[in-house]
């Protein structure tokens, strides 16, 4: 069933020609979700550091799998559609992805990178309390719904497009950017409903309908302006093939997304 | 505004005995009794006190005495003193009413309807003094069938198995989360569940990373909505990993850790900032479904290479058994229920006293539900909410569970006396407070010995039921009704639980 080529871990240069990185390649054709990521645990166990898979389609929880307490990190590309919750605890590895993802991406992630070169389903950056997603165009619903931080954890979401409804709902930490590029206007609803932590900046309007009663929104000052500057120039990197220019992004209109309070539920009680 | 409720209790200081030590003001957090040095006596405020009875037990002359007090309204059977008095907090302060541990209003205790068996003349009964007698119990999915091959003497499985716990004694500690107890409450827990052979359940606060290595293998970690202190590593140092999806005391809505207990030592294990509301929201927001359910079972099970059992807790509510299917075909190695009686750190009161159904009868008809529809083998079933004894745990497993798990029970070992104050975080009893003052009352050494006493005594207990009924592996008592008899109760539970009348 599982017409599984593999490619034999080989040493190759790097484009630096310096540092020697094992690499290996999967071929993922009808292969089960379980087979494939048992292939990659094997492969990073092995000491494999780049891994491009190929031909996936549907295949779920890709990077799951890849907890190991001497925290090896591996760089995997994924060539076709990844399933759902792509990267979920995901615990300090990269992944690109040459195509749109699906549902749940970077679901409770840890640490690590993901680059998605199109679009996402619902759910994305579920819970996460640390790394860093870069999507290149829209996700769906429900997405950065309660990411938090700790201390010097603190996860970040950029975003080319703009979402559906409920993004940032529970909000507890972290930084989410919507850039709307290609000129989407931002038509979500019910945006931070619930957040008592981190913030949302989005390029564009929104209007205060569309936000939860418990955010605030406001201009930019000069400390939010470097951070959607460090992002933005972040972004740009990793998808070269849009071309964009900082500086024009960056003229427009920014609007922050904060919480009124870190405790938006202290009065509900009788004692 | 002034208050119009009348104190719960009533405070009786025996003048010739008080010495004017003071330890009694210095035992109250909630301010009960302050020393007055012009009259060089303790005064004390029965408005402030919660009951729990920690003055009581310590003072050195024995000198207090703490008494609940008589209801001062005439006699209503429908507006009782508990109705009136939430009613007037809720005029003053237009607040939920909270509460804390599990529900204290008499809905009908079945383990008190229900009476075992025992041996008479034939199937003599065995005496577990003399003769071994099997409590372990091994939790998670059993194979449909086992393939087995042999050579010669060696026996080997060909079947693969799934990961299950092993536990020595059908007992395991509930889900009591570290920022809703203290963590010498929640250390005195994992202690004593490593020296007795069984498990702990972190809650959904997290696991302190200095206590992974030692008590990792004896914990079993939650992922609840809030997705608190979660990292591929927590779920990789424990036993089971666990998905909180209800509660008995609270089914239906989420979890609500106010700021003021999130210290700095609870902010790192849950990994949010110091102070801010940790918020548990009422569903997992990317669990819609079975199949959304199943994701994440899979997801768990993925991140931890598919070596430990993951288990799904839900309250138990109307439609629950078919629910319960559900989440067996999903994946779940184990289904945990919680009944009517389950307690909390905090809850509204409104939920606590009317949501959800008794345990009881939830197992029972889940036992029966998935016997039915021949999948019984694919999970294991921990029962929990209001277990008070060892008969309860034998009954529960004649009606079909495998385990239970106790959370009241833990921690009335500990010293805790249900004065339901737990969401104050002032418990004078050192458990479920975040106050280093408080915290630091609670000597780990002790509890967990007073812990493992208890599970020493239940255990032996039950070997004693089990024996008495010619029985000697737990194995063979689950599920196994006919050992149950009820007394006083309805045609309709009768059948709901399975059980003949007591006679017949």
């Amino acid at each position: 069933m599982a017409r599984a080529h593999f490619a034999d871990p080989h040493t190759k240069k790097t484009a630096q020609g310096e540092q020697r990185v094992n690499t290996a390649e999967i071929d993922a054709t009808n292969m089960e979700t379980k087979e494939l990521n048992g292939r990659l645990r094997d492969l990073m166990l092995s000491g494999v550091q780049k891994i491009a898979l190929r031909n996936v389609c549907g295949q779920r929880y890709i990077g799951t799998r890849l907890y190991n307490p001497e925290r090896r990190k591996v760089e995997i590309e994924i060539f076709g559609t990844p399933g759902n919750d792509l990267a979920a605890f995901l615990f300090g590895h990269k992944i690109v992805v040459h195509g749109n993802a699906q549902d749940g991406v970077g679901n409770t992630m840890d640490d690590g990178e993901v680059i998605i070169e199109g679009r996402a389903g619902d759910v994305l950056g579920f819970s996460m309390r640390g790394g860093k997603i870069f999507v290149r165009e829209s996700v769906g619903y429900r997405c950065a719904l309660h990411m938090k931080e700790y201390e010097d954890k603190r996860p970040v979401l950029v975003i080319g497009g703009t979402s559906q409804d409920f993004l940032g709902e529970y909000m507890a930490g972290g930084i989410v950017i919507l850039l709307g590029l290609g000129g989407k206007s931002h038509e979500g609803n019910f945006i931070g409903n619930g957040m008592h932590g981190g913030v949302i900046y989005l390029r564009g309007r929104v209007e205060k309908e569309q936000v939860g009663s418990q955010v605030e929104i406001s201009p930019l000052d000069g400390a939010d302006r470097e951070i959607v500057d460090h992002y933005v120039s972040e972004f740009i990197e990793r998808f070269p093939e849009l071309g964009l220019n900082k500086e024009e992004i960056l003229r427009d209109e920014f609007l922050r997304l904060s919480p009124r309070s870190k405790r938006p539920y202290g009065k509900l009680y009788a004692y | 505004m002034k208050s119009f409720v009348f104190p719960e209790f009533h405070i009786i200081r025996d003048e010739a005995k008080c010495g004017q030590c003071r330890g009694c003001e210095r035992q109250c957090a909630f301010g009960t009794h302050t020393y007055d040095p012009v009259q060089d006596r303790l005064i004390s405020d029965d408005y402030k006190c919660a009951g729990c009875q920690r003055c009581v037990v310590f003072c050195p002359k024995d000198a207090i005495e703490v008494r609940p007090t008589q209801s001062p309204y005439r006699q209503n059977a429908s507006w009782t003193r508990e109705k009136m008095e939430d009613l007037k907090k809720q005029a003053e302060t237009g607040g939920v009413i909270l509460t804390g541990c599990g529900n204290d209003k008499p809905f009908r205790i079945y383990w008190d309807h229900i009476v075992l068996n025992a041996s008479q003349v034939t199937n003599p009964s065995i005496d577990p003094l003399r003769e071994p007698m099997e409590l372990r119990t091994f939790l998670g999915a059993k194979p449909d069938f086992m393939e087995i091959k042999s050579e010669g003497d060696d026996v080997q499985i060909e079947t693969k198995l799934s990961p299950n716990l092993t536990v020595e004694t059908p007992i395991l500690f509930s889900a009591m989360s570290y920022g809703a107890i203290s963590y010498n409450a929640f250390r005195s827990l994992a202690t004593a569940a490593c020296k007795s052979g069984t498990f702990f359940n972190t809650g959904e606060g997290g696991l302190p990373k200095e206590m992974r290595e030692q008590f990792g293998k004896c914990a079993i970690v939650q992922v609840a909505s809030g997705r608190f202190g979660i990292d591929a590593e927590y779920l990789n140092c424990a036993a089971a990993v666990e998905i909180k999806v209800g509660q008995g005391a609270k089914p239906g809505i989420g979890g609500h850790l106010p700021g003021e207990k999130v210290s700095g030592e609870v902010a790192a294990t849950r990994m949010i900032p110091t102070g801010t509301d940790a918020i548990s929201p009422a569903p997992h927001h990317d669990i819609y479904s079975i199949e959304d359910l199943s994701m994440l079972i899979y997801a768990l099970k993925e991140a931890t290479n598919y070596e430990k059992p993951v288990s799904v807790k839900i309250a138990a509510v109307h439609n629950f058994a078919a629910i319960a299917s559900g989440i067996v075909r999903a994946g779940a190695d184990i289904i945990a229920i919680d009944g009517l009686r389950g307690g909390t750190g905090a809850a509204p009161k409104v939920i606590r006293d009317n949501v959800g159904i008794p345990i009881e009868l939830a197992i029972s008809s889940l036992d029966g539900r998935l016997r039915k529809e021949g999948i019984r083998n694919r999970c294991s079933i921990i029962a929990a909410g209001g277990i008070r004894c060892s008969a309860d745990v034998i009954k529960a497993i004649a009606l079909g569970a495998d385990a239970v798990y106790i959370g009241s029970a833990a921690l009335i070992a500990m010293g805790c006396n249900l004065c339901q104050k737990c969401y104050t975080g002032k418990c004078n009893w050192g458990i479920c407070t975040q106050d280093p003052r408080l915290a630091g009352r609670l000597n780990v050494d002790i509890a967990s010995l007073r812990l493992s006493n208890l599970i020493c005594a239940w255990s032996h207990e039950i070997s004693e039921m089990l024996g008495g009924m010619g029985i000697n592996a737990l194995e063979s008592l689950r599920g196994n009704r006919d050992h149950l008899r009820g007394v006083g109760l309805y045609e309709w539970e009768l059948e709901v639980l399975g059980i003949k009348g007591a006679g017949e």
